[in-house]
């Protein structure tokens, strides 16, 4: 930049660099103190950061830094402070029986809460963090149970699952497909049938042929009266709780093609305590049997 | 001579899509195949068709500014079609029985997510960029573009690209790269078109009469070499078949994830900062008429900035299988990054020295200033947000959901329009922009669109870390994730709402633009007098 570009901004009284692009000329304003200062401070920082921090890349393997900071560390110190600080009670817990957890109202608390999250976490994915279920997943709030509702039983579907192939103690039945079995009109008669012992809109003499049909195909494991037999998980037919639905096309579907739920094993994911506070946490919903 | 050539090469071409559109394997490289083989073809006969006319002498003295009219236009459109896409997802989130079934899958929101995300940062983006380093290198180096008809294979290359990869990310090819879904045939082509682009840009500063080089041609030229190295780096992969679009990625696990936000933080770095600081630091002082404030700062925050970002991309995996001493580099370099950065904010602003009174005159100031606003605001929150402890909090809601809108709707957006409502009149010769009143209303809309949206975004994000970190007395979570998504509802229809303001404005802006390209201003009674 020679002397003679010089020239001078009238608005500002600042110099500018003599360059021209375009019409746009450029001041020479000195770097604002401020932003310089700043930029300073945060590269002190920066190499303040680093020496107290895991940060340079050496040749076998990084700086550990002075304070010897380590994220793995950190979330391995949370955990271990909260494990040692529920050890106690956990313990307490996986070795209580959840038939007399109410006499204990601090465990009982305990379970509750520590069930509850376990609920959150591994459970509200099929059955709704609400613990209301879903079309296909049972409703835990209710007391209708598919494979019964006590201590013993709820623990035992937890820990094993529902026909699952993970786990050779996971409860299991399977229901027929009737659509090669039945004819259309039979499947149609049965339809019928379920729709009168659940007490709905139904077609009389459609509904009375296939009483006999229910009772030849059925029966054996909905009971004469369709009341359900929960060794096999076979649902009551005569209420209105439906797992996939009650109204007639659905039931269709669930005769022609059945249904096969199935429920992952916590056996093995989860700890024992986990698996007792889950267990007691699914029971205090509002349909724990005795 | 050339003629023969070129029929010979597109022949070539349309046989081969041909081939491959027969022999696809999976739905999208078929339709990409058809697509090409039409082109091609068409092309062929065309060529044909003229083969024996004399070649007509175009002219090549002056400006080439009509690859820089196509590209406004180019510009214009996929904005609008971006921010349609983006306001349908913010509603599927919102409402998702929007997800219709009679559109899957192709409506699916993990289609179209994609296809919004490369709509706007790519198609409307990429377009404002290309067109601006055309119409401000041609300007300010005082040089025709070099390469003849190059910058126009450079328009419509680019845009095949968009094609390709807005089709086939609906078709469901994608190689699960944010920011760089494209599949591996797809991103040669871009590297291709990219070479020719850095070539015409190269080729005009080598021929410059200025004997300078203007500052934003130091970041474009920035922005064009460096988003190369990524786009080829990150894309790094083995085709599974040549018929097929899939592919596997040369990098694997930690590694992989590490490439892939080197060059996610720099498609934001280089693509969304440096170039479009490249057209502020023209747009800005044509429209002030001011002096740059100052050169001594350009240069060192130029240097500052991009020696710094390429650096802080591992603050995207923090608390990750990434190694924590990479985790603490990405960091401190983001905070040091945050001066560099506002380096670009102050020179823009104060260039408005002497010139401040335009804020209440002129909508397109006032629309730059906004946008200069936004940019500071999140190169301030970016540096934040990569602190471990902040994002332990942040990291995976929706606060960095409205980072990302603060500076691509305010920023980025505000910037283009404004050098829209600066380049229409010039490149079509006219006065000015049809209606003020409409640059107005746009401004408004998209200001009271972003604010809207940022701030439904800072509140669901910092409530769902929130949220997802609240823990009992006995350390137990207190929130399932479905209680985090149902709390965010009602901010997800207030962001929804900010996306349809922010459409508007651009539909507004459409319509002004189609109104000053025919021709013609719109009269305006000044205020206070009765209509007679």
């Amino acid at each position: 930049m020679s002397s003679e570009d010089k020239d001078i901004d009238k608005v500002t009284g600042i110099d500018t660099t003599g360059h021209t692009w375009d019409g746009i000329r450029e001041l020479n304003n000195p770097l604002p103190r401020w932003w310089l200062w700043t930029f300073y401070l945060t590269i002190i920082w920066g190499i303040g950061y680093t020496i107290a921090f895991p940060a340079w890349p050496m040749i076998r393997s990084a700086t550990g830094g002075l304070l010897g900071y380590s994220t793995r560390a950190e979330v391995a110190a949370d955990i271990t402070r909260f494990e040692e600080a529920n050890a106690e009670i956990s313990a307490q817990l996986a070795a209580a029986d959840l038939n007399t957890l109410a006499e204990n109202e601090e465990l009982q608390r305990f379970a509750t809460s520590a069930g509850g999250a376990v609920f959150r976490n591994n459970c509200s994915q099929c059955h709704g963090s609400g613990a209301a279920g879903a079309i296909g997943y049972p409703n835990l709030l209710d007391d209708d149970w598919l494979w019964g509702g006590d201590f013993e039983n709820v623990e035992y579907t937890i820990r094993h699952g529902i026909r699952n192939e993970e786990d050779w103690d996971a409860r299991y039945s399977e229901m027929i497909a009737y659509d090669e079995v039945l004819t259309n009109e039979e499947v149609d008669q049965v339809v019928n049938h379920v729709l009168a012992i659940s007490g709905q809109e139904h077609d009389a003499t459609l509904a009375s042929a296939g009483e006999g049909l229910f009772l030849d195909n059925c029966a054996a494991c909905h009971g004469d009266a369709g009341l359900g037999n929960r060794d096999l998980g076979a649902p009551n037919l005569t209420d209105a709780i439906w797992l996939y639905g009650g109204d007639p096309v659905t039931l269709e579907e669930t005769i022609r093609y059945a249904r096969f739920g199935v429920m992952p094993p916590w056996g093995e994911r989860l700890s024992e305590a986990e698996i007792k506070a889950v267990t007691a946490y699914v029971h205090q919903l509002g349909g724990g049997e005795e | 001579m050339g003629n023969y050539f070129k029929l010979a090469a597109l022949g070539c071409i349309t046989l081969f899509a041909a081939v491959a559109a027969n022999w696809g394997r999976d739905v999208a490289y078929t339709v990409h195949a058809v697509i090409i083989m039409v082109i091609a073809g068409a092309m062929f006969l065309q060529v044909l068709r003229r083969i024996d006319e004399p070649v007509q002498q175009v002219a090549t003295d002056g400006y080439m500014d009509d690859v820089v009219r196509a590209g406004v236009i180019a510009t214009g459109f996929w904005g609008v079609v971006g921010f349609l896409v983006g306001v349908v997802i913010a509603f599927q989130l919102a409402f998702p029985a929007l997800n219709f079934e009679f559109l899957q899958p192709y409506g699916n929101f993990g289609r179209l997510r994609p296809l919004h995300t490369s709509a706007v940062i790519f198609a409307f983006g990429g377009n404002a960029l290309i067109m601006s380093s055309f119409y401000i290198v041609q300007r300010t180096c005082g040089a025709r573009l070099w390469g003849g008809n190059l910058s126009w294979f450079v328009f419509w290359g680019y845009n095949l690209f968009i094609v390709l990869a807005a089709t086939g990310y609906l078709l469901g090819a994608t190689q699960s790269k944010e920011y760089a879904e494209p599949e591996w045939y797809v991103d040669i082509w871009l590297t291709i078109v990219w070479v020719a682009f850095l070539l015409v840009y190269l080729g005009t500063i080598f021929k410059r009469t200025e004997k300078h080089i203007y500052v934003a041609n130091w970041f474009l030229l920035s922005f064009i070499i460096t988003v190369a190295m990524l786009h080829i780096i990150n894309n790094l992969s083995i085709p599974v078949s040549i018929w097929g679009s899939k592919s596997v990625q040369i990098f694997a696990g930690v590694q992989d994830a590490m490439t892939q936000w080197w060059y996610g933080h720099n498609a934001v770095g280089f693509f969304l900062t440096a170039g479009f600081l490249g057209m502020m630091y023209y747009f800005v002082p044509k429209q002030a008429g001011r002096p740059v404030y100052s050169y001594k700062l350009s240069i060192i925050h130029f240097w500052a900035l991009i020696f710094l970002y390429i650096w802080a991309g591992p603050h995207h995996l923090h608390y990750t299988a990434l190694p924590d001493w990479a985790s603490t580099l990405g960091m401190v370099f983001s905070i040091i990054l945050w001066m560099p950065s506002w380096g670009g904010m102050i020179n823009g602003l104060m260039t408005l020295q002497g010139a401040w009174d335009k804020l209440r005159t002129d909508p397109i100031i006032r629309m730059m200033v906004i946008s200069l606003a936004f940019y500071g605001m999140s190169t301030f929150e970016g540096p934040m947000m990569s602190i471990r402890a902040v994002n332990s909090l942040s990291h995976y809601t929706d606060w960095t959901i409205g980072h990302v809108h603060s500076g691509a709707l305010g920023w980025n957006g505000m910037i283009t329009f404004s050098a829209f409502y600066f380049l229409t009149p010039k490149l079509w010769g006219r006065a000015q922009m049809y209606s003020m009143s409409a640059i107005n209303w746009h401004f408004w809309l998209a200001t009271i669109g972003i604010i809207l949206y940022a701030a439904s975004m800072w509140v669901t994000g910092i409530m769902e870390g929130l949220m997802w970190r609240e823990v009992d007395a006995n350390g137990f979570l207190v929130n399932s994730f479905a209680d985090t998504v149902s709390a965010k509802f009602p901010m997800y229809v207030v962001r929804g709402l900010g996306g349809v303001l922010y459409l508007s404005g651009a539909l507004i802006m459409a319509w002004n633009m189609w109104m000053t390209i025919r021709g013609g201003v719109r009269l305006s009674a000044p205020v206070g007098v009765p209509a007679e």
